[in-house]
């Protein structure tokens, strides 16, 4: 069988084609690995980092004493730890009940004109900058009460924690069987009795994974505080707490005196001593990253095992 | 029959009200109407109160305060403010941020979502979005003295020493930047890494929820892996991945703390990239706490206005385009 030379010619054609096809398409496939491999570099190269620096400078005094002039060792950030706690509390109370309620509503009415608006708001809620959150609750509160305040800075927080408590609490409702609330609602049970006894515990373990993950991302906020909690080197809950109940208050005064004061937060004394011109402010600010990391990152990290363990049973 | 049967008008009044409480849905529907109420009602509240606050600045300095100016004044002490500068700082940082970040995320989307072996996918899934997790600050803190002398500074010198030569592109990239990489650039960078996990996110997402045939019809034509992937799926979920890259925008515009650490918070009118900056969000934050006047304060609440204006519009067209998705490809989504 003999062939012409325009056959040959469309031969050749056919296979240059196809090898250039196929180099192409092996290098990009190979490339979005490679990408992959990239943007995983600056996430290992922060954390060992932050690990290598942080480590050499913490030590118990660090997390149990309150912080001291220049120069002399043996201080530490309590008044930052407690802050923390404080405020991200205080955003769990505030944020927490609204935001399962809602939830609620958007899991059990997502096709009604008040369902769609909700849902829609909430994710355009969790897109407003952090600092704009800041500048309201600066107006809504610390204007109007004329001085910062570990509330305001609660309050912002739980602001920008709403978005994520009520879209997570959402998906693990969404994610419960029909049958059940179904077979709830037959035995002659009340809408709400149905919500809050069959199909709330059910999906409550992926509800406190949401809790955990908005909490997560609330501890690492700095933003919303500059300029609602401010910060105070000397904001000590023991000892006010303490001092309190020598002075006979009770409980409510003493929450308030708490609350009503300006205080400190892990992620506000890491931007202070970052931006100070000594090296041991400095030193300081890589222990504070590392508390903090450990912190959102551990959190982080059961939250996601605990869900995804859960989605697993759910889904069977 | 001994029992008494009452008529049913006398008892009406208190039998209704005790039926309501035991069987209770309409009180529980109510305090969720309410909650969903709340929530709603919060986004247009953070809008009517900066837009109130802002009051006396708006009427002081009304247009002039927002359009482009080449040698805008920000003067504190003569209460003089214009906000140009850092209007172009934050759209300058966050467009180059797009600019880099988009190829790396859908690089990504597209390993995690088509190629990935399963037992992979997991924890790579996991890596990504704890580089979402670690805070602002943390990566302020680690971009002054770590990323910004190792990378920034070289990639700056180099820029500086190539685009920055040409004549027209000059003014966009004009070097040499500052010995320590605080720069507009730095800023670029650091929001890249902070927003790749935002955009991939989502891209993954639209990407799974294309349905099978699309690809089984397109590689039963014979095209290659790479070739099912960059002319049916991509175009496929294009209006979505538009939808994330806005995202992503939103999220580059409004970061705070890593930029302000990095940028050089410098207000000279140069227009180059590798010069340091300002932002919406970083002179906020570095000015407000210290503002005294109360026209400052107010110029800076406006600031936060426009700032929370573009975010809005940004976000509600990304959700829009991600919702279009979500809904053309109702049944058949791989999970």
């Amino acid at each position: 069988m003999t062939t012409t030379r325009f056959q040959q010619l469309i031969s050749r054609n056919q296979a240059a084609l196809s090898a250039r096809r196929k180099i192409v398409n092996a290098v990009m496939l190979s490339l979005t690995g490679a990408l992959t491999l990239l943007a995983l570099v600056p996430l290992f190269w922060i954390i060992g980092y932050v690990f290598y620096k942080g480590g050499s400078s913490i030590n118990l005094a660090f997390f149990i004493k309150l912080p001291g002039p220049l120069g002399v060792a043996g201080f530490g950030v309590l008044n930052a730890i407690e802050g923390t706690l404080v405020m991200t509390l205080l955003a769990c109370v505030f944020a927490i009940p609204p935001g399962v309620l809602a939830a609620f509503y958007a899991a059990r009415y997502p096709n009604t004109p008040l369902g769609i608006v909700l849902r829609f708001s909430t994710d355009v809620l969790s897109g407003v900058p952090s600092i704009v959150v800041g500048l309201f609750v600066y107006a809504l509160v610390v204007k109007a009460q004329g001085h910062f305040s570990a509330f305001a800075g609660g309050l912002a927080i739980a602001i920008l924690m709403l978005p994520t408590i009520i879209r997570t609490t959402e998906e693990m409702l969404k994610l419960v069987p029909p049958t059940l609330r179904e077979g709830s609602l037959a035995l002659g049970a009340a809408e709400w009795k149905t919500s809050l006894s069959v199909v709330f515990p059910a999906a409550l373990n992926g509800i406190i994974t949401g809790f955990l993950l908005s909490i997560s991302r609330a501890a690492g906020e700095t933003a919303p505080l500059l300029f609602t909690a401010l910060g105070n080197e000397h904001y000590d809950v023991w000892q006010m707490i303490v001092s309190g109940i020598a002075q006979k208050q009770n409980v409510f005064q003493i929450l308030n005196r708490i609350l009503d004061q300006p205080a400190d937060s892990l992620p506000l004394t890491l931007w202070k001593y970052a931006s100070q011109p000594y090296p041991e402010r400095v030193q300081q600010s890589w222990a504070v990253a590392l508390v903090l990391m450990i912190l959102v990152l551990l959190i982080e990290i059961i939250a996601r095992v605990w869900v995804e363990s859960r989605k697993r049973a759910l889904q069977g | 029959m001994t029992k008494h049967i009452m008529p049913m008008s006398e008892d009406r009044g208190p039998r209704r009200f005790q039926k309501l409480i035991r069987h209770g849905d309409i009180p529980w529907q109510v305090i969720l109407i309410i909650m969903s109420v709340v929530v709603m009602v919060l986004m247009i509240a953070i809008g009517w109160m900066l837009w109130q606050q802002s009051q006396h600045a708006r009427t002081q300095f009304g247009w002039s305060f927002l359009i482009p100016t080449s040698d805008a004044n920000w003067d504190p002490v003569n209460n003089h403010f214009q906000s140009w500068p850092f209007i172009y700082g934050t759209l300058l940082t966050s467009l180059a941020a797009i600019v880099l970040a988009v190829p790396i995320s859908l690089g990504i989307a597209i390993f995690l979502a088509e190629l990935c072996p399963a037992w992979l996918r997991m924890p790579l899934n996991w890596l990504v979005e704890l580089l979402a997790a670690i805070p602002s600050v943390i990566y302020g803190l680690w971009g002054i003295f770590v990323f910004l002398p190792a990378v920034v500074t070289p990639v700056g010198d180099f820029i500086g020493n190539t685009i920055g030569k040409v004549p027209v592109l000059s003014i966009l990239f004009a070097g040499p930047i500052p010995e320590s990489g605080s720069s507009r650039l730095a800023a670029a960078m650091v929001l890249t890494i902070m927003i790749v996990p935002t955009i991939t996110a989502v891209t993954r997402d639209v990407l799974l929820s294309i349905p099978d045939n699309q690809r089984e019809a397109s590689q039963a034509l014979g095209s290659t892996k790479w070739e099912s992937i960059w002319q049916v799926l991509l175009p496929y979920g294009l209006s979505g991945i538009l939808g994330a890259v806005i995202l992503g925008l939103g999220r580059a515009l409004g970061e705070t703390m890593a930029v302000t650490m990095v940028i050089g918070n410098s207000i000279e009118g140069n227009l180059s990239l590798l010069k340091p900056g300002y932002t919406m969000a970083s002179i906020i934050a570095n000015e407000f706490a210290e503002a005294v006047t109360p026209l400052h304060i107010e110029a800076l609440l406006e600031i936060g206005l426009t700032l929370f204006f573009i975010t809005l519009v940004l976000n509600i067209i990304a959700r829009l385009l991600v919702w279009s998705v979500a809904q053309r490809t109702p049944q058949d989504a791989r999970v």
